[in-house]
């Protein structure tokens, strides 16, 4: 793997941090007045699938999509200025935390309710199958969606089909506080159940961030190639409440120690540790990654603080397309 | 010159008429290739434009609503299909949290020309579950439109501005109606979305109607001019958004209103439009409004029990009556000559 391509996933899970950990900062200020799912620990599959995929492909996800839509490209400022509610914002203030878009990168929205925006990745699959294009469409969801019954009828339609898709599940084990262990038999992991569907399918640590890249990198290639959907899954933990700013490890549904023993397998510390090994960073090096990132993240914030709001009047506006 | 076709001609003609005109329409639903062709509506049509477009698919009606919402969001046009509206009450999280919103929710930046075929049952035990008459659920949702065809023509020059629209359409088509022909415009002939049809000019009562009760309250104008009593029939057509503006002048005009709805009577889009009329017009109306809608029921299958259960051209004849203080009997009237369970000898079930 080229190092310049090391460095920028680096740099985009620490972009990805210092834009959730600011909002977890500043929600208190109550200036972000929407439903916000932070996805401080699961930086790695964001960056490494967003890195993987080439701009002209397309995305949807969910309600957990800040990472998603960094890793593909998507504009901060934008997307901070949504959370504030802002004509400036990527939906103009409509949509919120959990409907982000930006189409000039291929991000083609990110919906609310758990397994909604999947078959709506399928039908882009679809389109680009008809229009014999190379692009691919990548569907983010989380485990809960699995368990969806649109994730069942979804998989049949693309292995019928063969439609460009990948599935990309990031596996964070809970469902707001319900654990996998009351959701999913015992010893049938989800892969599996996906792989019996008729989808070529594999498991993964997702806080390997070159390792996710490199699977990714490969999965991509061979649906490009025409070799139909595939389906990956990639364990991570999430390290904040299931929305909003806080740690949330005292309330009862999760063991501290589990979060602790999550936090040693930190994405972005384990590939410091392995770049530094490999000289491929310098502690000076990080400082400056960390120091222009900062200044990235302080400008989007600033942006979101001096965009208008939209006018009252406007609140029937895009009802309808074409009026 | 006249050209007679059927209802479900019609709708067969807007089909090839939009798919030869945008290579991007596309045709699925369970069945649209099958041998009965969605009762003959997509028949010819995959054979004219190839598997790709024209395609049958898994019994997945919230998967496939999702699909053509994501085929929308790159420049294709879908229409689907079901055989029964029933069916696509799977269907509901894609119709309401992603079609209906996706212009809105994203600030304007793309839109969901998708139609939605939706055959509402009649008759032959058709039952609880196969015969529900939903209009009123999809035109509480923002965002969304919904058209009920009530003739041929209707069909026809609906269904390809729904195709050429920009939006999420429902388009339900009533069973009763399929067999029906009429003299239809040929080529690509379109009626705009969101207007009413003035079928019947009159003076004494607006009667607004909507799809087959059209034609129920059509079989009972001619009885009512014996009477006395001038109607005018509107057909509403439109069901999202309402033509407010013709409903309006008619009812300033005439002072009296009956609203006839194929859905049950509370939440129906009869109720609306009495109460919007009302506020409008309230000190105006010389008589309360009224309203004919189905029963607060599930539709029974039994033959005994659906006997009363549909309202006929009689109950509006007698409806309006009531309203002149005119008193009638069901021997002053000429009633069908078919079991009430089904309209005509073309329909012999099972669906």
């Amino acid at each position: 793997m080229e190092k310049k391509i090391k460095i920028e996933l680096y740099s985009k899970m620490v972009l990805i941090r210092a834009v959730e950990e600011t909002i977890a900062e500043r929600y208190d200020q109550k200036k972000m007045r929407c439903p916000t799912h932070l996805s401080t620990g699961q930086e790695a599959v964001s960056a490494a699938v967003g890195l993987a995929l080439q701009n002209k492909d397309l995305v949807v996800s969910t309600h957990r999509s800040h990472g998603h839509y960094l890793g593909k490209g998507g504009n901060i400022s934008k997307m901070i200025a949504e959370i504030y509610g802002k004509e400036g914002g990527c939906s103009k203030g409509r949509g919120g935390s959990m409907h982000l878009i930006d189409l000039s990168v291929g991000f083609m929205g990110s919906t609310a309710i758990v397994g909604n925006s999947i078959p709506i990745g399928a039908g882009l699959g679809l389109s680009l199958k008809l229009d014999k294009s190379d692009k691919i469409s990548c569907i983010f969801i989380g485990d809960g969606a699995t368990e969806e019954g649109v994730f069942a009828e979804t998989v049949n339609f693309c292995a019928q089909k063969k439609l460009p898709v990948l599935f990309l599940c990031e596996n964070n084990f809970y469902s707001v506080y319900s654990p996998l262990s009351v959701r999913q038999p015992k010893d049938r992991p989800i892969y599996k159940m996906v792989e019996a569907m008729g989808i070529k399918s594999h498991q993964g640590e997702g806080n390997d961030v070159f390792g996710v890249y490199k699977t990714a990198l490969e999965t991509i290639s061979s649906i490009r190639k025409g070799d139909g959907p595939r389906f990956l899954e990639f364990n991570t933990y999430r390290w904040r409440e299931h929305c909003g700013p806080n740690y949330d490890n005292h309330i009862g549904y999760r063991a501290e120690d589990e979060f602790l023993e999550w936090k040693k397998k930190d994405p972005i510390l384990l590939s410091e540790i392995q770049l530094l090994k490999e000289n491929i960073l310098t502690q000076k090096m990080i400082s400056s990654i960390a120091r222009t990132i900062k200044d990235e993240v302080d400008n989007a914030f600033q942006f979101a603080e001096d965009s208008p709001f939209p006018k009252k009047e406007d609140v029937f506006k895009y009802i309808y397309a074409g009026v | 010159m006249s050209r007679d076709i059927s209802f479900t001609k019609a709708i067969n003609e807007a089909l090839f008429t939009a798919m030869a005109l945008d290579p991007k329409v596309l045709c699925y639903g369970l069945g649209v290739d099958d041998p009965k062709h969605i009762f003959d509506t997509t028949i010819g049509l995959q054979e004219e434009f190839g598997k790709e477009r024209v395609f049958d698919m898994p019994t997945s009606e919230n998967a496939m609503t999702g699909v053509a919402i994501g085929a929308s969001l790159v420049g294709y046009r879908p229409v689907m299909v079901h055989q029964r509206l029933d069916f696509f009450l799977l269907a509901m999280d894609q119709l309401v949290n992603a079609a209906a919103k996706w212009h809105y929710m994203f600030g304007g930046q793309n839109s969901v020309p998708i139609v939605i075929r939706l055959i509402i049952g009649r008759g032959w035990g058709q039952g609880p579950t196969h015969s529900q008459s939903l209009q009123s659920w999809f035109a509480h949702i923002p965002g969304l439109k919904v058209v009920m065809p009530s003739s041929p023509k209707e069909a026809k020059g609906l269904l390809l501005s729904s195709i050429f629209d920009e939006n999420p359409v429902l388009f339900l088509e009533h069973r009763w109606l399929h067999n029906q022909e009429e003299d239809v415009p040929e080529g690509d002939f379109r009626i705009p979305l969101g207007t009413a049809n003035l079928i019947k000019h009159g003076t004494d009562i607006t009667i607004v109607g909507m799809s087959y009760m059209n034609t129920e309250a059509l079989r009972c104008l001619e009885f009512l001019k014996l009477q006395g009593i001038s109607c005018e029939l509107i057909d509403l057509r439109s069901i999202n958004p309402i033509d407010w503006g013709t409903i309006i002048k008619s009812v300033e005009k005439t002072k009296k209103l009956l609203v006839l709805d194929t859905g049950s009577e509370t939440g129906s889009l009869a109720a609306e439009i009495i109460a919007k009329v009302s506020i409008e017009l309230f000190s105006e109306m010389e008589a309360p409004p009224a309203r004919i809608c189905l029963p607060d029921a599930p539709v029974p299958a039994s033959f005994s029990l659906t006997e009363d259960f549909y309202p006929t051209s009689f109950d509006i004849a007698k409806k309006v009556c009531s309203m002149f203080d005119v008193i009638i009997s069901k021997n002053d009237f000429k009633h069908s000559s078919f079991p009430h369970d089904v309209p005509g000898d073309w329909f012999k079930g099972p669906f």
